[in-house]
C-alpha cells in the first residue's frame, strides 16, 4: 500500500520544472514582434552568406553605357529601365540589387564581430572592478567619463580619417579599423553594466556561501556571479549590434567606412549599405531608386534588433517589462 | 551639495585633457599635412613656402610641444605667452586665411549680425527648434499611451516610438527628402536662404524625431508609475476632477525624469547634428566639422570636438543639478 502511494505521488509530480531559459525562450517565442525581428535578422543573415548565389550580376561589373537606369517597374519619363536590373544601376552602371545584396555583408559582420569583442572586454574588466573595488574600480569610472564626454561619432570620425591610409587601415578593407574604433567606446556601457550587477550580487548569500566553504575568487566570478549576468548581458549585446550599425551607415555615408574593392576574388565585404548611401545621394533628384533600398534595409534592420531587444528584456526579466 | 556640483565640474578638467590628448595625437598620426596632395584637391606647395606655414602654425616643433601649445598655451618669439585652448582661443584655421577657430564658429557670416546667425548659432537654433519639436510631440504622446495603457493607442504609440528611437534619423531624413523633394516637388531640399522659416521645418523634424520618441516613451513610464502613487488614488478618492488629477497630480510628477534629460538632449541635438546638416547642406557648425576633416584643418578638428565634448560633458552634470532643483525630494549625499 504504502509503497503503491509513493509511486502515485511520483507519477503526479513527473512534470518536470523547466529551466529558466527554456521559460524565458517560452515568453520569447509568444512575442510576435521579437519572432518577426529574429525571423528578418535569418534571411539577412542568409542573404549575406550566399550573397554570390543571390545576386544576379557581379557587383563590381560596369555595365558600359547603361548607368543611372531606373528600376523595370517604375514609369520614367528619362529612361527605361532593364528587366535584368530590378532596382536599376548607379553612376557607372553596377547593379543596385548585387551591390545591396553584398552591403548585407559589412552590416552583418559590423553588428556582429565589435558586439562580441565589446562582451568580452566589457564583462571582464566589469567583473574585476565591481568584485574586486578599490583602485581597480576608480580607474575603470574615470575612464568611463572620459569615454562619456567623447561625441561617440566624432571619435569614430577621427580614426577612420587619421589611420584610413595607414597599413591598420587597410586591413580587411578598412574593416578591422572600424571595429577597433568601434568596440573602443563602446565597451565602457557594458562594463559599467557588469559592474553594477556584480556589486548587487556579491552581497548575496549564494556568494557568501560560496566563499564559506573556501571557493577561489576566480571561480566565484565565472561560476555563480557570471551566469546572473548574463540576462542583462544578452538585452544590452541586442541593443549594441543596431546602434553599431547605424555607425557603419554614417561613416559610409560620409565616405569614411569600407574602402572601396577593386575586384571580386579575395574580397568578401565588397561594398556596405552606406556607401550606397552616399553613391544615391549624388543623384538624390534624378535616382532616388538608388537611395530608397539600403535605406530602407537599414530601417528594418535596426528596427529588428531593437525588438529583438525589447522582446529578450521581456523574456529574461518580465518585471522590467514596459521599462525604459 | 556646492561641493558635490564642484567636484563634479572640476572633474571636466581633466576629462577635456584627456579628450583633447587623445584627440590631438590620433590627429597628427594621420599621414600628410593640411598643404601636401594628401588632402583633397590640393597640389603641392613648394618646400620654401611650406617651410614658412609650418613654422607660422609651430608645426616645427616637437609634437608634445605643439599639444601643450595648443592645449594651454605657449611663449611666442617676443617671449610673450599666448594662452591656448583652456582660455578659448582655439587657434588660427589652417584653409580660412586670417580666421581663427573661435571666429569662424561663432562670428555671425552673411549680412546679418547677431549671434544667432554665426555657425554656432545656426546648430543651435536648429537643436533649440528640435527639441521643440521633441517636447511638443514626445510628452503628449507619451501621456496619452500611458492613460490608454495596453489599448490599442497605446500599442500604436509603442510601435511608433519604439521605430521613432531606432531608425536613425538621416535615413528619415533621406525619406523625407525623396518623398517631398524628388518626387512631389513640395520643397527645395538645399534653399538659397537659410532665413526663411520654412525651410526650417525639414530639418527640424529629421533631427528632434528621435529625441521625440525618447521623449514619449520616458513621459509614458514614468507616468505608469506615477499612476499607481497612492497621492494619485488620495487625489480621486477626495473627488478632484479628473482633468486636475491627470496635469497637476500625475503629469507635474511624471515630468521630473523628462525635464532632467533635456540638457542631454540639447547637447545631444547640437552634437548630433552634423549628418542632418551634410543632408540639408545646412550652414551650421556640423558640416563644417565635416568640411575640416577632408581638408586636415587640424585646429578646426581639435577645436570643435573640444567644443562637442565639453557641452556634453557639461550637460551630463546639468542633470543632477536639475534633479535636486526640481525634486525637493532628493538631496544628494556629500
Amino acid at each position: 500500500m504504502a509503497a503503491e502511494n509513493v509511486a502515485q505521488l511520483g507519477t503526479v509530480e513527473v512534470k518536470r520544472g523547466r529551466s529558466l531559459g527554456a521559460e524565458a525562450w517560452s515568453r520569447l517565442i509568444k512575442n510576435k514582434a521579437a519572432v518577426a525581428g529574429m525571423i528578418v535578422i535569418s534571411i539577412f543573415t542568409l542573404i549575406s552568406i550566399f550573397a554570390p548565389v543571390f545576386s544576379p550580376h557581379n557587383p563590381l561589373q560596369i555595365f558600359p553605357g547603361k548607368s543611372y537606369l531606373p528600376p523595370p517597374w517604375y514609369e520614367s519619363d528619362l529612361k527605361d529601365g532593364d528587366p535584368n536590373f530590378f532596382f536599376g544601376t548607379d553612376s557607372i552602371g553596377r547593379d543596385v540589387l548585387s551591390r545591396l545584396i553584398y552591403g548585407t555583408r559589412v552590416s552583418i559582420v559590423v553588428g556582429l564581430i565589435p558586439t562580441t569583442v565589446i562582451l568580452l572586454i566589457g564583462t571582464l574588466i566589469g567583473m574585476v572592478s565591481g568584485y574586486f573595488g578599490g583602485n581597480w574600480d576608480i580607474v575603470l569610472m574615470r575612464i568611463t567619463d572620459v569615454i562619456y564626454a567623447f561625441p561617440d561619432l566624432l571619435f569614430f570620425i577621427i580614426v577612420m580619417v587619421a589611420l584610413r591610409e595607414e597599413p591598420v587601415g587597410q586591413f580587411m578593407n578598412g574593416l578591422f579599423l572600424l571595429f577597433m574604433a568601434l568596440a573602443i567606446v563602446n565597451w565602457v556601457g557594458v562594463a559599467r553594466l557588469v559592474r553594477g550587477q556584480v556589486l548587487s550580487l556579491k552581497q548575496k548569500e549564494f556568494v557568501e556561501a560560496a566563499r564559506c566553504i573556501g571557493v577561489k575568487d576566480s571561480r566565484i566570478m565565472f561560476r555563480h556571479i557570471l551566469p546572473n549576468c548574463l540576462g542583462p548581458l544578452t538585452v544590452s549585446a541586442a541593443f549594441t549590434v543596431p546602434g553599431l550599425i547605424i555607425s557603419e551607415a554614417i561613416l559610409g555615408f560620409l565616405g569614411l567606412g569600407l574602402r572601396p574593392a577593386t575586384q571580386l576574388e579575395g574580397n568578401y565585404f565588397i561594398t556596405s549599405w552606406g556607401s550606397l548611401l552616399l553613391d544615391g545621394y549624388g543623384a538624390i533628384n534624378s535616382q532616388p531608386f538608388i537611395l530608397l533600398p539600403p535605406a530602407l534595409c537599414i530601417a528594418v534592420i535596426v528596427l529588428s534588433f531593437t525588438f529583438l531587444g525589447d522582446g529578450l528584456r521581456d523574456a529574461l526579466d518580465p518585471r522590467m517589462r514596459g521599462v525604459q | 551639495m556646492i561641493n558635490y556640483f564642484l567636484r563634479r565640474l572640476l572633474w571636466l578638467i581633466p576629462v577635456m585633457f584627456t579628450v583633447s590628448l587623445v584627440t590631438f595625437f590620433i590627429m597628427r598620426s594621420a599621414p600628410g599635412s593640411p598643404w601636401d596632395g594628401a588632402a583633397e584637391n590640393r597640389r603641392s606647395l613648394d618646400p620654401a613656402t611650406q617651410k614658412a606655414l609650418e613654422k607660422f602654425y609651430g608645426l616645427d616643433k616637437p609634437v608634445w610641444r605643439q599639444f601643450l601649445a595648443y592645449t594651454f598655451g605657449d611663449f611666442d618669439d617676443d617671449k610673450k605667452f599666448v594662452c591656448g585652448a583652456m582660455c578659448g582661443n582655439l587657434g588660427p584655421s589652417y584653409r580660412q586665411k586670417g580666421l581663427t577657430i573661435q571666429q569662424i564658429l561663432f562670428v555671425p557670416f552673411g549680412d546679418n549680425d547677431s549671434f544667432w546667425y554665426s555657425r554656432f548659432g545656426y546648430s543651435l537654433r536648429l537643436g533649440l527648434f528640435a527639441l521643440a519639436i521633441a517636447i511638443i510631440i514626445g510628452i503628449p504622446v507619451g501621456m496619452i499611451a500611458a492613460l490608454k495603457q495596453n489599448t490599442w493607442v497605446d500599442y500604436l504609440g509603442l510601435f511608433t516610438t519604439t521605430a521613432g528611437v531606432s531608425v536613425p534619423s538621416f535615413v528619415l531624413g533621406l525619406f523625407l527628402i525623396i518623398i517631398f523633394a524628388s518626387m512631389l516637388h513640395w520643397i527645395n531640399v538645399i534653399p538659397k536662404t537659410w532665413n526663411e522659416l520654412k525651410y526650417w521645418i525639414l530639418p527640424s523634424i529629421v533631427l528632434g524625431f528621435n529625441t521625440s520618441s525618447f521623449t514619449a516613451r520616458l513621459t509614458r513610464a514614468a507616468m505608469l508609475e506615477v499612476m499607481r502613487q497612492d497621492y494619485v488614488r488620495t487625489a480621486r478618492a477626495k473627488g478632484l476632477a479628473e482633468r486636475v488629477v491627470v496635469v497637476g497630480h500625475m503629469l507635474k510628477n511624471a515630468l521630473i525624469p523628462v525635464v532632467t534629460i533635456l540638457g542631454p538632449a540639447l547637447a545631444g541635438l547640437v552634437t548630433g547634428s552634423f549628418i542632418v546638416e551634410t543632408l540639408f547642406s545646412f550652414p551650421g557648425m556640423g558640416r563644417a566639422y565635416i568640411q575640416s576633416i577632408g581638408q586636415r584643418d587640424y585646429s578646426m578638428i581639435m577645436g570643435t570636438t573640444l567644443i562637442y565634448a565639453l557641452l556634453v560633458a557639461l550637460a551630463n552634470v546639468s542633470v543632477d543639478f536639475v534633479y535636486v532643483f526640481i525634486d525637493p525630494r532628493i538631496r544628494l549625499e556629500k
